[in-house]
């Protein structure tokens, strides 16, 4: 039914069984999107935040999908400004993630803020000097390139190529492309670092808060150097997980493998980089303001976690997939492979999980305590929307755009399953 | 975000900050102009057959 | 703008002399026209610009103590200027106004982002959860002078500016440039039963609040009287609310220390 727009030369699913999975999906981007119409209407008491948690599962949400999303500056910057051409294999799947990630997080945060009829305030009425600031306005420059570079993907859909003008304008924008890529990582390491800024500067909140160089704290470097690394690792993860949906190799291992390689090396540079934050923050920021780092791991009820928490994001989810994703041995095992990235995609999750919720929960005044917090269902449910929305559009592009430029080759027709 | 909002100051951070902001603007905004400008023109030509893909 | 001029409006609170009655709190609330909501118990949902804490030394009868602790905002100035609230705010909502050391809020310009809540440490930013509810007739009693606030935003203590500005429109009418001590009180100083609170100039050697907090300019406002401490000095917020206490265990307990007791 549907076949006119399906790209030349590639097999996709009958119709029906698409529409099957679409709305599968669809019914759960049904439930996010009351719950997004709950928080609109009631208003934020729909959520489980308080006035200790000012900051929750939403904020960790954006963080945390703009790291994962940074696969696209990162890989954009290694395709067309270090001129590793292989990657352009794998670009257009990353700057769909990236479109996806960063779509989420505008969304996310367009529920989160308080007043949404007033969110243009952040950009009209600009305090310079805060780093939420400079996360809005790169987010959404950003959010403006990852537009302008899947534009093109879509132009090359094959009815819309037929157009002369979209084939026209397709290929001229694909001609100045490292010009956006170049904007593109600009403006992603301001706000990726700007998302490091936020706890970082933070002089009242002794977990969070980091010393650094003139007005950038140290987790400013951090997010951005993080988000190099694991945005790729979260590329190779979705790439890997598409693979298996469609029962398809998308994505030769060369690709792959270099991608992972250099995300490896990320991984670990930014590792050490981390392991020395964290121990001078433990050594001489924190007893600075009084405390010590177990004053920050022991106590905190409802969770045994301790100094695990630290544990989980530094050794297990940090220095073990850079120790692996470095190695030539385990990058040839598809296995082996998928485990690393996993891991290095939950440990940038956990970084920022730990940086937003732990600033918030540790006490500092000597006579509070802990404060906990679980998410609404609501909450949940709108941070489960993006990804539904991810799944459809994901979805939708793999159907009827040549998103991996190697699947004909990959995936002859003739002998086809 | 423009010089007539009442807490507009000209100070250095004001002008790192939105001098940084809208040069990143301006290239995009000239460079999508660009292309589809040259688009106009080159479907008005009528020209270039069509390219294959993967050479971007 | 002169620089002499400059007021740094501060508070002294006596420990000693507080019973914990929740006048102020209560004073406040009426005064700024603070929202309330028919159940009130889950005091991380509702809003009080004053809230008293409740201090025990940890120790069991007969050496068991406690102290009442009433905590408005602290006001920071941090280092000229640079509170933790102020500096991170994205829509320039608040602000540390150099002419009198209060820290505004701007209803109207927040839009609830609650990045401010996150960097105060005193938790004394409080977000409208609900829009505000008021009991039939009682939109009467309202206070003129403030304005109420919608759901969706953050709220806090504001030194009761508008009685600041009352007063120095009086003080204009009357061709006066400058108020007398009295003339410019909080409400929650008025209603303390017990004088524990002193509300004035911190820069003014003639003002009580001077005189309890000897504060020392040189080192960030640091109290010279050895009764007195600022919560979580050691951070840096250089706050305009000083505590006085004869007991070390009350003085220690606005240090950071955690885990301590």
């Amino acid at each position: 039914m549907d076949s006119a727009l399906i790209p030349k030369g590639v097999k996709r699913c009958p119709i029906g069984q698409f529409a099957v999975f679409i709305a599968v999906v669809g019914a759960v981007l049904l439930w996010g999107v009351v719950a997004m119409f709950l928080c609109y209407i009631k208003g934020l008491n729909q959520t489980n935040m308080n006035n200790a948690y000012g900051f929750a599962l939403w904020i960790w949400a954006d963080l945390a999908v703009i790291a994962l999303g940074g696969g696209a500056f990162f890989t954009g910057l290694l395709r067309y400004i270090i001129g590793k051409d292989e990657l352009k294999n794998i670009i257009n799947y990353a700057v769909l993630i990236g479109f996806v990630c960063y779509s989420s997080a505008l969304l996310i945060l367009a529920i989160d803020v308080g007043q949404p009829l007033r969110a243009w305030f952040i950009f009209w009425h600009a305090n310079v000097h805060s780093m939420l600031t400079e996360v809005a306005f790169c987010l959404t420059c950003y959010f403006g390139v990852l537009t302008i570079e899947y534009i093109p993907l879509i132009l090359e859909n094959r009815q819309l190529d037929k157009v002369p003008f979209c084939h026209h304008l397709s290929h001229n924008m694909h001609g100045i492309m490292a010009v956006f890529a170049a904007t593109g990582a600009f403006l992603s390491f301001f706000h990726q670092g700007s998302l490091g800024g936020v706890t970082g500067v933070l002089f009242g909140r002794p977990f969070g808060y980091r010393t650094g160089i003139g007005i950038w704290p140290w987790t400013f470097f951090l997010y951005t150097w993080s988000a190099a690394a694991c945005g790729p690792c979260f590329t190779i993860f979705i790439t890997r997980i598409t693979e298996a949906a469609t029962r398809k190799k998308l994505v030769k291992d060369n690709v792959i493998d270099l991608l992972a390689k250099i995300a490896g090396w990320m991984l670990l540079t930014y590792i050490v980089a981390k392991i020395i934050d964290t121990w001078y923050w433990a050594a001489v920021t924190a007893p600075s303001m009084g405390l010590t780092l177990m004053d920050f791991y022991s106590n905190n009820p409802g969770s045994a976690y301790g100094l695990w928490i630290l544990i989980a994001e530094v050794g297990i989810c940090g220095v073990l997939p850079a120790i692996m994703l470095v190695s030539g041995s385990v990058r040839r095992s598809p296995a082996l492979l998928f485990i690393a990235v996993t891991l290095a995609v939950i440990g940038a999750c956990l970084n920022r999980w730990v940086m937003v919720l732990q600033t918030q929960a540790v006490p500092v005044l000597s006579f509070e305590s802990w404060f906990t917090y679980f998410p609404s269902w609501q909450e949940i449910a709108t941070t489960i929307l993006p990804v539904a929305y991810g799944v459809i559009l994901i979805a939708l592009s793999y159907r009827y755009l040549p998103i991996f430029p190697q699947e004909q080759e990959l995936n002859p027709i003739e002998g086809g399953k | 975000m423009f010089p007539f909002s009442f807490e507009w100051v000209w100070d250095m951070g004001h002008m790192v900050f939105h001098g940084g902001l809208w040069y990143a603007l301006s290239i995009l905004g000239m460079g999508v102009t660009y292309c589809i400008i040259k688009a106009v023109y080159d479907t008005a030509k009528g020209q270039g057959g069509h390219h294959g893909h993967g050479q971007h | 703008m002169d620089q002499p001029n400059n007021k740094r409006f501060g508070m002294v609170i006596d420990l000693d002399k507080c019973t914990g009655c929740g006048a102020c709190m209560v004073a406040c609330m009426a005064e700024n026209n603070v929202p309330f909501r028919e159940d009130d118990t889950d005091k991380l949902l509702s809003i009080a610009w004053m809230r008293v804490y409740r201090l025990k030394n940890g120790k069991s009868f007969p050496q068991a103590e406690e102290c009442f602790l009433p905590r408005p905002c602290q006001h920071c100035e941090g280092h000229h200027g640079h509170s933790p609230c102020v500096s991170v705010c994205p829509a320039t909502a608040t602000d540390y106004d150099m002419q009198t050391g209060i820290v505004s809020q701007v209803p109207t310009r927040c839009f609830g982002c609650r990045y401010c809540m996150a960097a105060c440490p005193y938790h004394v930013r409080q977000f409208n959860w609900w829009d505000p509810v008021w009991p039939d007739g009682m939109e009467r009693s309202l206070n003129p002078d403030v304005s109420v606030r919608m759901r969706g935003i953050v709220e806090k203590c504001s030194f009761c500016y508008h009685r600041y500005q009352r007063a120095l429109d009086k003080a204009y009418a009357e061709g006066r440039r400058d108020l007398k001590e009295h003339e410019y009180q909080t409400a929650c100083t008025q209603a303390c039963p017990a004088g524990a609170i002193t509300f004035g100039d911190l820069n003014n050697p003639a003002h009580a609040v001077h005189k309890l907090a000897q504060p020392d300019m040189a080192h960030e406002g640091q109290s010279r009287n050895p009764k007195a401490f600022r919560l979580l000095e050691r951070l840096g917020t250089n706050t305009k609310i000083y505590y006085l206490s004869s007991k070390e265990w009350v003085r220690k307990a606005g240090d950071t220390a955690v885990q301590k007791a």
